[in-house]
C-alpha cells in the first residue's frame, strides 16, 4: 500500500501546553512555507495565520469533568474534499507520501478549499493572500542535513509530553499505526468519509494500582 | 456562512443575464421581434454578465492569477463555470452580431449554443454549492433549481421592460411569463426553505472531537482575538436580522413586484418598480442563502476562552 505520512495525536497525555502551536509557527514563519503573517499581534485583537491550534473542551457534568485539549490542525485526508474543488491545482494530495499542499505560486486566494473543508484546517494568510494550512513540515521531513531523529514535524519535536506521533499509517509496523491499532485512535467527523490520515488517541480512565 | 458580496452580485448579476438571454431567444424563435429588439436586448445581458464577472474578481485574493482558474476543469466546478461564464458571452455576443446582421442560420446556431451555455452556467454555478455535502443547507438539486429560476425570473422581467421600450407588441406576453417564472421559481425557494428548517447537523461537537460525553462544551478555541475560521464562516449578525432579510426576500421576489405588475397593468413604470423591488429580494435571498448554511468548522469555534 501506498505511504501515509499523519500525526496520531493522543488526547490522553496532552496538556494544552501550545509548544506544538508555537513550534509550528516558528518552523513555518520561516523557510518553504513562509511567512505566515500576523496582524495587530501586539494591539488589542491580536489574529494570524496558523497551521496548529489548540483547543480546550470540558466533557461531563460538573464536578465529574474532564479537561480535554485539543490540537487541530490539517488531517491529510486521505479522500481530501478541499482538493478537486480547487479550480487551479494549487491545491494537492502528493502521491509519494499523502500529504495535502497548497502551492502559493498558484493559488488565487478564492477560499473554496476552505469552504470545501469540513474541518476548518485552512486559513487564508490576510497579508498575501493565499491560503495556507499543515505541510507536515515537509520542509524538514526529509531534508538530509538534519540528524536522523530530527526529521519531524516541528509540532512532534516540541511536545514535552511525546503526544503526537509521526509515522506512516499505512505501514502496520509503523508507531503511528501501531498506537492507531492498539490504542482505540479514531478519526474526526467520519460522517464525511474524508478518511482523515491524522488520528487522535481518546482518554482512558487511569485504574489505580491495587 | 458569511456572506459574500462580491458573490451574491455575481450570482443574481449574471443570472438575470442568463435568464434575459433565455427569454430574448425564445422570443427569437416563437414571435421574431426586430433585430434591434434582441441587439439591445443582448447588450443588457452581456452587460449583466460582465458586470457579473467583475464582481467575481472582488471575492480572489489574487485576481491577477485568476487565468489559472480554467486548470481544474475535470474535477473542480468552479473551474467549469470559470470556462462557461465567458464562453456564454461569446456565444451571446456572436448571436447579437449575427442577429443584427440578418444571417439568421448562423444566429439560430450560435443563439442555440449559447442556451446551452445558460443552462451549463446555472448548473456550473448552482454545483459549487450543492457538491459540499456537509454543507447540508446547499447540498440539494434545490440550490441548482433556485439558482436556475430565480435567475430566469429576473431575466424575463427584464424582458419585458425591454420590449415596453422596444417591442411593445410582446411587452403582454413578457409580463406574463414573469409572472409564472416568478411563481414557479418563489415556489421552489419555498421548498428550499422548508426543506432547511428539517435539516438535523449531521456533525456534533461529539462526532467532531471524538470525545465520548453527553455534555461536551468548548473552553478555548487557541485564539483570542478572531481568525479566519471565526471571520468566514460566521455572518456575525443577529438572528433577528437573519429572519428580516429572510421575509423581506420573501415579499420582494415575488408578491409585491407580481401585485404591482397585475396593479399596474404591465406597464412601463409598473415593470420597472417590479424589476427594481425584485432584484433587491434577489440579492436578499442570495445574502440569506449564504447566512444561512452552518459550516461544520463552526463547531470548533464556538467559544473563544
Amino acid at each position: 500500500m501506498k505511504k501515509q505520512l499523519a500525526l496520531v495525536i493522543d488526547l490522553n497525555v496532552c496538556v494544552g501546553c501550545h509548544a506544538c502551536a508555537t513550534s509550528c509557527k516558528e518552523w513555518n514563519d520561516g523557510g518553504a512555507a513562509g511567512p505566515l503573517s500576523d496582524q495587530n499581534a501586539y494591539g488589542k485583537d491580536p489574529s494570524g495565520t496558523f497551521f496548529n491550534r489548540v483547543q480546550t473542551f470540558e466533557a461531563g457534568e460538573f464536578p465529574a469533568t474532564d479537561t480535554v485539549h485539543f490540537p487541530k490542525s490539517c488531517l491529510h485526508c486521505e479522500d481530501p474534499p478541499c482538493v478537486p474543488v480547487c479550480p487551479t491545482g494549487a491545491s494537492y494530495k502528493r502521491a509519494e507520501d499523502g500529504i495535502v499542499l497548497v502551492d502559493y505560486d498558484k493559488c488565487i486566494g478564492c477560499k473554496y478549499c476552505a469552504w470545501a473543508c469540513p474541518y476548518g484546517a485552512r486559513e487564508l494568510d490576510e497579508s498575501q493572500k493565499v491560503m495556507k494550512k499543515c505541510t507536515l513540515c515537509v520542509d524538514r521531513i526529509y531534508d538530509d542535513k538534519l540528524p536522523e531523529a530530527e526529521r519531524k514535524p516541528a509540532c512532534v519535536m516540541a511536545c514535552p509530553t511525546s503526544a503526537r506521533l509521526f509515522g506512516d499509517i499505512h505501514d502496520p509496523e509503523s508507531e503511528a499505526a501501531r498506537a492507531i491499532r492498539e490504542r482505540g485512535g479514531y478519526a474526526l467527523m467520519p460522517e464525511w468519509e474524508t478518511k482523515p490520515a491524522n488520528h487522535y488517541l481518546p482518554r482512558r480512565k487511569t485504574v489505580p494500582p491495587a | 456562512m458569511k456572506p459574500a458580496w462580491s458573490v451574491v452580485l455575481f450570482t443574481t448579476l449574471a443570472g438575470a443575464g442568463q435568464g434575459l438571454f433565455l427569454a430574448l431567444f425564445a422570443a427569437d424563435l416563437l414571435a421574431k421581434p426586430a433585430r434591434g429588439f434582441l441587439f439591445v436586448g443582448c447588450a443588457v445581458a452581456l452587460a449583466l454578465l460582465g458586470a457579473g464577472l467583475l464582481a467575481s474578481f472582488f471575492h480572489l485574493g489574487k485576481p491577477l492569477r485568476a487565468w489559472r482558474a480554467v486548470a481544474m476543469w475535470r474535477t473542480s466546478w468552479l473551474s467549469r463555470e470559470v470556462i462557461v461564464l465567458p464562453a456564454t458571452m461569446v456565444l451571446v455576443l456572436l448571436y447579437s452580431v449575427f442577429t443584427a446582421l440578418a444571417m439568421e442560420r448562423a444566429a439560430l446556431a450560435a443563439g442555440a449554443l449559447a442556451v446551452v451555455a445558460c443552462i451549463l452556467l446555472f448548473v456550473c454555478t448552482g454545483m459549487i454549492y450543492a457538491c459540499l455535502k456537509f454543507l447540508q443547507e446547499w447540498a440539494s438539486p434545490l440550490t441548482l433549481l433556485n439558482f436556475a429560476a430565480l435567475g430566469c425570473a429576473s431575466g424575463v422581467l427584464l424582458a419585458a421592460i425591454l420590449a415596453a421600450a422596444l417591442q411593445p407588441d410582446l411587452a403582454h406576453d413578457y409580463a406574463s411569463a414573469a409572472l409564472l417564472a416568478g411563481l414557479l421559481a418563489y415556489v421552489a425557494r419555498l421548498f428550499s426553505l422548508l426543506r432547511n428548517r428539517t435539516l438535523r447537523p449531521k456533525s456534533t461537537l461529539q462526532s467532531a472531537t471524538g470525545i465520548r460525553a453527553g455534555k461536551l462544551r468548548q473552553i478555548a478555541q487557541g485564539a483570542m482575538g478572531g481568525t479566519f475560521n471565526t471571520r468566514e464562516f460566521f455572518h456575525g449578525r443577529p438572528e433577528a436580522l437573519v429572519r428580516a432579510v429572510r421575509w423581506t426576500f420573501l415579499g420582494l421576489v415575488f408578491p409585491l413586484p407580481a401585485a404591482i405588475l397585475v396593479a399596474g397593468a404591465a406597464s412601463a413604470s409598473a415593470l420597472l418598480a417590479a424589476f427594481a423591488l425584485q432584484f433587491v429580494g434577489l440579492l436578499a435571498e442570495r445574502w440569506y442563502f449564504f447566512a444561512e448554511a452552518r459550516h461544520p468548522q463552526n463547531l470548533y469555534y464556538q467559544a473563544i476562552a
